[in-house]
């Protein structure tokens, strides 16, 4: 071992690995330890030499994936139930909310990890993300409606009088092509990291420990986060190469995440106070098409600048967009068909999402084009006044110009319970 | 046929029991107390076997925590615990001494302190009386199936040798059935199973003639004959005889046994489920229970020891066996033959591929039960 006197702050996971043939990691966290920090404290500690290195707190009225920054990386996922007993959906949520608790703190799964339990029995933890620092992972669950009722509208799990009034099925939109094989589900799990191993650790353990009782249905990788959930962030840019989520809900708009993220006490059911709704969309870009635009037809029809972000009424990114000015020909000089006019909130009753959605590339369609895009993911408190709403702004050949280049192939809505305390488990409010 | 199985199989015997077989869960209650200028482990004398130290940060820097042993090789380490969190490390340690050290600011040798680790070293694995009378009994269940196997087989290959395709696609996959039930057994003989159970990709990726079953299935369902295929009819059964010989010489032990139980759902997992394994015939379904039947009779044999064991186990191996058995049960008609594999839809292989997954993921925790009563 060479490496011991190494003066690194740097993560070796070949350290780790070298170390001895039954070695040992980290495991098990005895409930979280992050708690004291808090997720309402957003002082920084001084002295961290890596920003990964500090774990998401796990516990907290909210679940954490939602309104914390958004990280770099995603792996989403959605399960069916293969068993129909009460019991086994419960002991999953208690099993996936202590194996999350232990993941997001940065430790193994299980009481003995991935390489210090017996020899004969497989490893707890897969071990993948062995040495690697918890890498500001989050996991968030939702539940779909099929969840709570079956295809006849009968009661699961003795859920009867649980399903949310405002968990109904999406409406079709103009120009949807959607695949039932990569939509809905009985379960999500957003898994989100700054490392996609992380990431796909976290998703891997928590299907493996629902062999038995759930299967997964679709999932999906994305990378380069295409909202800022904070306005520390920059913006990022998505796959058309415009910043995508200037106008973004933001953690310090404390009003707007009160007002348009979490489900109040007024709304309920009780169960779901303090938590929110996830719709995802996974949206086709036609890429080579849009890369044959030109940069003036491109900012038409996005209504901003590529470079900077600034509406093309003038003024930095975030300046004030000015809908009315026209230019010397008398026309709007941001497009009334533009993307940016038609999902603003001016247009649509006031409504606001908070975005978290990723770029996603998965390889090419056989004809040497990308099969990429943008999966969507926004956070609200009401799908039909928020998404919904914006939705019907955009859709349709008539409507949005982007449509021209691009195709939304799934969809899925999701009510994710609040957040748990040390002893709690998610969802824990639907068996009370 | 299935190289990695093999393999699992085999070395797993070799194997010495490293964890301690009397105290299989961690010294608890071990406390790391970690500032700037301090590292206090609550306990120096641990004994033999798997500790968990609890490594507190109270500090103002980013601390590890590594155990080191003589010349600081490393025995385990956790590393970028901040102030006021808490993580956890395992270290599997044998007799011995080693040190304990804190790295406040994550640099230099660490504020270091002596433990000392007394007691058993690690056992060497040996089967009891318990897991003798399991292999014994698991060794009735493979005769009976052995003396059908080679039956079956014969009339096999004399309907081929006869040239009657209808009889021999007949015979086909049930003389197969008693084959992969015992699969574990053939596949302990790894220059055999290839030769018996190969596939032709394989065989040709290894530059050797296709011979065994699936050359005789290809004839029948492909070119719906048996031309040529009487020298192949005659290898199989010498072959299969061979491997029935063999392993009556050399019957699995317990641990073997449950590492078969696993390897045979595993085989249903990988080639059964694909749609592979009878690849021209498509009576993979046949194949499929066999399977499940063979795995099933491995933890029949060694259910004395796992009741004693692990109850809970019992419990949920047989209710996913159970409901495995009983979504399988639809593909059966009266006469016991099965659905054709290629009838069946993407989503009724989806649900058996769930069902079996429900089933292996409790099966591959029955070889550490085995191997902590032996």
């Amino acid at each position: 071992m060479s490496e011991t006197n190494e003066p690194t702050s740097g993560l070796s996971r070949r350290k780790l690995i070298g170390a001895a043939g039954i070695g040992a990691l980290a495991v098990g966290a005895g409930a979280g330890g992050g708690y004291a920090v808090g997720r309402q404290s957003d002082e920084p500690t001084a002295g961290v030499p890596d920003p990964d290195a500090e774990p998401i707190p796990f516990e907290g009225v909210h679940q954490a994936g939602i309104v914390t920054p958004a990280q770099d990386r995603l792996y989403f996922v959605a399960l069916d139930m293969t068993s129909e007993e009460r019991a086994d959906l419960i002991s999953l949520l208690k099993d996936w909310t202590e194996a999350a608790r232990q993941m997001t703190q940065g430790n193994d799964v299980g009481t003995f990890g991935a390489v210090s339990g017996s020899p004969f029995a497989p490893p707890e933890d897969t071990g993948e993300a062995l040495g690697l620092p918890p890498s500001g992972l989050t996991v968030t669950v939702g539940f779909g409606r099929s969840l709570f009722v079956d295809a006849k509208g009968k009661p699961r799990f003795g859920l009867d009088g649980k399903l949310p009034a405002k968990l109904k099925e999406l409406p079709a939109f103009s120009g949807d092509q959607l695949d039932p094989a990569i939509s809905d589900g009985d379960l999500a799990i957003q898994a989100c990291a700054n490392d996609p191993q992380v990431a796909v650790h976290a998703v891997r353990n928590l299907v493996r420990i629902a062999f038995g009782r759930a299967s997964v249905r679709y999932s999906q990788m994305g990378f380069g986060r295409t909202s800022s959930t904070s306005s520390a962030q920059v913006t990022a840019r998505n796959m058309l190469g415009f910043k995508d989520g200037t106008a973004n809900i933001k953690v310090e708009d404390k009003k707007d995440v009160q007002d348009f993220v979490w489900v109040p006490k007024e709304d309920g059911p009780d169960w779901l106070v303090g938590g929110s709704y996830l719709v995802s969309r996974k949206i086709n870009m036609r890429i080579e098409i849009w890369d044959r635009e030109p940069l003036e037809g491109q900012e038409n029809i996005i209504g901003r600048a590529k470079g900077s972000g600034g509406p093309l009424s003038g003024g930095d990114e975030f300046a004030k967009i000015d809908f009315k000015k026209k230019n010397d020909r008398g026309a709007p000089v941001i497009d009334m068909k533009s993307h940016v006019r038609l999902a603003h909130p001016d247009f649509n009753k006031g409504a606001k999402l908070l975005r978290r959605g990723y770029n996603f590339v998965d390889g090419s369609d056989g004809l040497g084009q990308l099969s990429a895009g943008l999966f969507f993911i926004a956070y609200q408190r009401d799908p039909e006044k928020q998404f919904v709403q914006v939705q019907r702004s955009l859709a349709g050949s008539q409507n949005d110009l982007l449509n021209e280049y691009i195709v939304h192939v799934s969809s899925g809505l999701f009510a994710c319970p609040p957040g748990v305390g040390r002893k709690g488990y998610w969802g824990e409010g639907l068996f009370a | 046929m299935k190289p990695l199985a093999t393999l699992s199989v085999l070395t797993i015997a070799a194997l010495s029991l490293t964890a301690c077989a009397d105290d299989p869960k961690p010294s608890g209650g071990l406390t790391v107390s970690a500032t700037d200028s301090t590292c206090d482990v609550s306990q120096t004398d641990l004994k033999a076997g798997p500790s968990t130290f609890k490594v507190t940060n109270k500090g103002s820097k980013v601390t590890e925590f590594y155990v080191y042993a003589e010349g600081d090789r490393i025995m385990g380490e956790v590393e970028n615990v901040g102030p006021g969190l808490t993580r956890n490390l395992v270290v599997d340690l044998p007799k011995g001494t080693y040190e304990g050290a804190c790295k406040p600011g994550m640099v230099g040798d660490g504020i270091r302190q002596k433990i000392t680790v007394t007691g058993e070293a690690a056992k060497k694995l040996s089967d009891s009386e318990e897991l003798k009378a399991a292999a014994t009994s698991y060794e009735r269940y493979v005769n009976s199936q052995t003396v059908a196997l080679i039956a079956k087989t014969e009339e096999f290959v004399t309907a081929v040798k006869d040239g009657d395709v209808a009889e021999a696609k007949k015979l086909y996959p049930i003389a197969r059935t008693y084959w992969e039930r015992i699969e574990p057994v053939a596949e302990k003989f790894g220059d055999l199973d290839p030769l018996t159970d190969g596939r032709e990709a394989d065989a040709k990726a290894e530059k050797r003639d296709f011979t065994g079953w699936h050359r005789i299935e290809k004839q029948l369902w492909v070119d719906d004959n048996t031309e040529g295929m009487a020298t192949y009819a005659d290898d199989l059964l010498v072959n299969v005889k061979k491997i029935v010989a063999l392993g009556k010489d050399a019957p699995l032990t317990a641990l073997e046994l449950a590492q078969g139980s696993k390897g045979l759902l595993d085989e249903v997992a990988t080639s059964k489920i694909t749609g592979e394994e009878d690849e021209f015939s498509h009576t993979d379904l046949w194949d499929f229970k066999a399977n499940i039947e063979g795995s099933q009779a491995a933890i029949a044999a060694l259910r004395p020891v796992l009741v004693k064991q692990d109850p809970a186990l019992v419990k949920e191996l047989d209710a996913r066996f159970k409901a495995l058995d009983d979504d399988l049960d639809q593909y059966q008609d009266d006469n016991g033959d099965w659905t054709f594999y290629d009838k069946l839809t993407k989503e009724q292989v989806k649900r058996l591929s769930d069902l079996v997954a429900a089933v292996s993921e409790p099966i591959s925790r029955v070889a550490a039960v085995v191997a902590e009563s032996a």
